[in-house]
């Protein structure tokens, strides 16, 4: 419970807006203590400049718990910074030591275009979501929830798909950008249930067509993503969206 | 007297009636009725996608980079209803029963019971959606129980029940967006309602990257905008979570009920210093096996594994022995604030009890070794085998709490404290869900008719979507059936022209006052006095010195408030400077309404209303009633009041002992 306190520059990217030049800039930050969330340092920091008349670093984040998905940053080379799943807001400050550099960047893939600083334009999810990623049923016409069980483990696997929190991270940590986990993850949790059945084949189809459109790269099974998923959406749903997709594409007239 | 149009009849047939009687939209005059959503939690989302599927013009506002992203998606416990699938005697009534018993006597008996029959059409139209609730190995749904209850009605998805149920709104919501019946307007905030001839007509809206004023037209707009929990700073609630849009409406003329009604939660991870800038919960599960307790004296020193059992006080267990550890959230919260005031607390901060699993890992462990019939175990290997137990019940929430305090809690107890976590109060609407202001409606948590003076574990994700799905569907189009002889008002009438100057004009002012001081550090100190003096337990005194202070802190913000950057771009200080500025407001009125209402009642407890033993003391003669406030301009409220009438449950005294 003591509270150790620490000095530490941060060089963060900073970029007026999405036509802007960008650039690094390094402020320093005393009196850290290590109990510290992440944001609360960055809330600091902004503070600090907001007194001294600057411009406070802008960067998404809201729930700080680590569910909403809206904080978004690359910290010191990893999407949401060095512990394991986990999300930047909910990354403390004791991951630090006294004196160190952090350095701190946006999302960096082409279809999430920077809005300002560390803010990036993560829309290109919702529309692919758009694209097919739902059960097609109208309010009202649900039959009694009972009436249809699902196998304990179809259940389960459905639900850990589907505990992704749109994040983007998976992008953010692919070297060629690839929307794959994202995407594999809501075909898997919607193949995975007999609600999801009768618009299998034509779901994962458009939801693709939609991901390339979105101008996403494609998916060499390096793994990065997995591995910085904050809420450790397995690569095997990738294997499953690549087995829906074909049998899919095989069976389409 | 307030008239909340509540339909004549028996208790159960009211709500069919109305559905059988409300008038109807055919299909081709839908398809012109525009209707405006502010808000894409449970309620906005949900209400968008079943507005959108009966064919309305859709349009849906959220803050947020993204309508996934509304705070219902923190909900971690579960969502109640009424199904009886358990076979434990549950039923419409009985969830009804409990809800107006929880609220303490203080919620609208019609809209209760038309919530607990609508329950469980929800969990049907969930899982049709696809949302991954917790099932048995015969593959049906699985239930648990929470506090309030003596039935397993709750049903859930892990400890992300309102993720899951969020996704699926959105889903549904993003298809009506596909299919072109929803308009989605993300990084827009709504910044106030447009009147026409006293109806509501459309909002302003600004474009958060932009920084662009929008006039939005609709024939009915509908704030589904959450609650007000961040007006005390810290809380529960995401970082965004505001009350603009209601208050904007408040403004507008909507009135605002039972301010004062906010929800503290018992079990939350304390507050470690000023840089704190929100606060984590902890399932309220975690109180069926942990234990509750302080230093039995003053100025302890000990680590807390060091301090042996006759130095404890197990207070809740000593005060309730009858409900013990498991006391409702009110009681349970107050309690603890009582010990930490009596320097009892314990951790740096001295604002904080202990949540003790070293009992359970014991009990847990001795039942392992008998289970396996196991002889000659050593204590080492009987605690070992009981943290795997507690790992398997509570592991998730274990590493949370060493996420954020860095300390284990299998080996030292948990320290927690209260926190802010829901708001029962909100705008006043009636049977409708219609606020003051014709064509305005308010859903979900934005609204206050369900919970009474203390909402029920599990039931405020039924609400929200009980508003949106099932019953805004049918209100709003009963009063839109009148609405089809009037086109859609283009955005160069003078109203909307007025509106979009009006808050222009305070975006500028807000802008040029080019002080020194931020706004968080405003809405920090504004927290500060709302948390001490209109938190978990209130006084006359103190509430009148709030009252003051907030009043003074107004005046404060609006000759010294600094935003940097400029009013035409993505400027995030402005948005919260925005807030600020209603928070202040509504902090204001919240001290009005518990200073007027004097009695105890629910989360509201004033101290020169208790019993002889410290418990809440309700005064049914004199406060039997909703207080909605009526804005009247700068510092100025007229109380109105709705009685509330029961007539089917005899109210009583709540007792715990």
């Amino acid at each position: 419970m003591s509270q150790n306190t620490m000095n530490l520059k941060v060089k963060v990217w900073r970029q007026k807006n999405t036509n802007a030049q960008g650039a690094f800039v390094t402020y320093d930050v005393a009196g850290i203590s290590d109990e510290m969330s992440f944001l609360e340092m960055m809330d600091i920091l902004n503070e600090k400049l907001i007194t001294e008349g600057g411009d406070p670093v802008a960067f998404d984040h809201d729930c700080r718990e680590g569910i909403c998905g809206m904080c978004s940053m690359y910290i010191n080379g990893k999407p949401h910074g060095p512990w394991q799943a986990n999300t930047t807001c909910q990354l403390h400050m004791r991951a630090f030591k006294d004196g160190e550099t952090i350095v701190i960047e946006p999302w960096r893939a082409n279809s999430f275009p920077i809005v300002k600083d560390l803010t990036v334009d993560r829309s290109a999810f919702d529309r692919i979501i758009q694209a097919g990623g739902y059960i097609s049923v109208n309010t009202g016409n649900a039959v009694d929830g009972n009436s249809l069980p699902i196998e304990k483990q179809n259940a389960d696997d459905a639900f850990a798909a589907a505990m992704c929190i749109g994040c983007g991270a998976c992008v953010a940590a692919c070297k060629n950008s690839s929307a794959m986990l994202f995407l594999s993850a809501k075909v898997s949790h919607l193949a995975l249930l007999p609600q999801g059945a009768p618009e299998r084949k034509s779901r994962v189809l458009n939801m693709v067509a939609q991901m390339d459109k979105e101008g996403f790269g494609s998916c060499t099974n390096t793994g990065a993503c997995e591995a910085t998923c904050p809420k450790e959406i397995s690569i095997a749903n990738i294997a499953r969206l690549n087995s829906e997709y074909l049998g899919a594409s095989l069976s389409a007239e | 007297m307030l008239d909340a149009k509540i339909p004549s009849g028996k208790l159960d047939d009211k709500w069919v009636d109305y559905k059988g009687h409300c008038k109807l939209v055919n299909p081709a005059n839908k398809r012109k009725m525009e209707v405006i959503i502010v808000g894409t939690g449970l309620a906005g989302a949900s209400a968008a996608a079943a507005m959108g599927e009966l064919g309305y013009k859709v349009k849906a506002f959220c803050f947020q980079d993204s309508p996934r992203r509304a705070h219902s998606i923190a909900a971690q416990g579960g969502i109640n209803a009424a199904k009886n699938y358990q076979n434990d005697g549950d039923s419409v009534f009985r969830l009804f029963y409990d809800t107006i018993k929880g609220g303490d006597y203080r919620a609208r008996e019609a809209n209760v019971h038309r919530l607990a029959e609508v329950s469980s059409n929800i969990i049907d139209q969930c899982v049709a959606q696809g949302v991954p609730f917790a099932r048995e190995y015969g593959g049906l749904l699985s239930n648990r129980s929470f506090g309030g209850t003596q039935v397993q009605r709750t049903f859930y998805a892990a400890g992300q029940t309102g993720q899951q149920l969020l996704i699926g709104a959105y889903q549904a919501l993003e298809r009506q967006v596909a299919l072109g019946n929803v308009t989605m307007h993300a990084r827009h905030e709504m910044l106030d309602i447009v009147k026409i001839d006293g109806k509501a007509k459309g909002i302003i809206a600004r474009n958060l990257i932009t920084g662009e004023l929008e006039k939005h037209f609709g024939h009915a707009v509908l704030i589904c905008s959450g609650g007000y929990g961040n007006v005390y700073y810290l809380s529960t609630n995401a970082m965004g979570s505001n009350v603009t849009a209601a208050w904007k409406a408040h403004k507008q003329g909507a009135y605002f009920a039972n301010p004062c009604f906010t929800q503290i939660h018992p079990t939350c991870i304390p507050v470690s210093g000023d840089h704190q800038s929100k606060l984590t919960l902890m399932s309220e599960s975690l109180r069926n096996d942990g234990r509750i307790w302080v230093p039995k004296n003053v100025g302890e020193t000990r680590k807390a594994n060091d301090i042996p059992d006759a130095d404890r006080d197990y207070f809740l267990e000593r005060r309730y022995p009858a409900f013990g550890n498991l006391v409702p959230r009110d009681v349970a919260s107050r309690a603890a604030k009582e010990r930490c005031d009596a320097g009892f607390g314990v951790g740096t901060s001295k604002q904080a009890v202990y949540l003790d699993y070293a009992a359970a890992i014991e009990r847990y462990g001795k039942i392992e070794v008998s289970k396996q019939g196991l002889t000659n175990v050593s204590h080492e290997q009987i605690i070992a085998m009981g943290k795997e137990v507690v790992k398997e019940k509570y592991g998730n929430l274990f590493e949370m709490y060493a996420k954020i305090t860095g300390e284990n809690p299998y080996e030292v107890p948990m320290r927690i404290y209260p926190a802010v976590h829901y708001t029962m109060g909100g705008l006043w609407v009636d049977y409708e869900l219609q606020t003051t202001v014709p064509g305005l409606y308010a859903l979900g948590e934005a609204n206050f008719s369900d919970h009474g003076a203390n909402r029920l574990g599990a039931s405020a994700l039924m609400q929200g979507l009980a508003d949106g799905y099932f019953v805004a569907p049918y209100t709003v189009g009963n009063n839109l059936a009148d609405e089809i002889y009037n086109a859609a008002i283009p955005t160069t009438h003078p109203a909307f022209e007025e509106a979009a100057k009006k808050v222009a004009e305070r975006i500028a002012t807000l802008k040029n006052i080019n002080g020194k001081q931020s706004a968080e550090s405003f809405h920090k100190r504004l927290g500060k006095i709302i948390w001490n003096e209109c938190g978990m337990s209130r006084n006359a005194a103190g509430l009148k010195q709030a009252i003051a202070d907030v009043q003074s802190l107004k005046k404060e913000f609006w000759s010294d408030l600094r935003i940097p950057g400029e009013i035409n771009e993505y400027n995030p200080e402005l948005d919260k400077a925005n807030r600020v500025a209603d928070f202040i407001e509504l902090g204001e009125l919240m001290c009005i309404d518990a200073l007027t209402r004097e009695e105890s009642c629910g989360g509201h407890f004033r101290e020169e209303y208790q019993t002889p033993e410290g418990e809440a003391l309700r005064d049914d003669e004199n406060f039997m009633f909703v207080s909605a406030w009526e804005n009247k301009g700068e510092h100025e409220w007229e109380l109105h009041k709705e009685e509330l009438k029961y007539e089917v449950i005899q109210p009583s005294q709540r007792n715990y002992k």
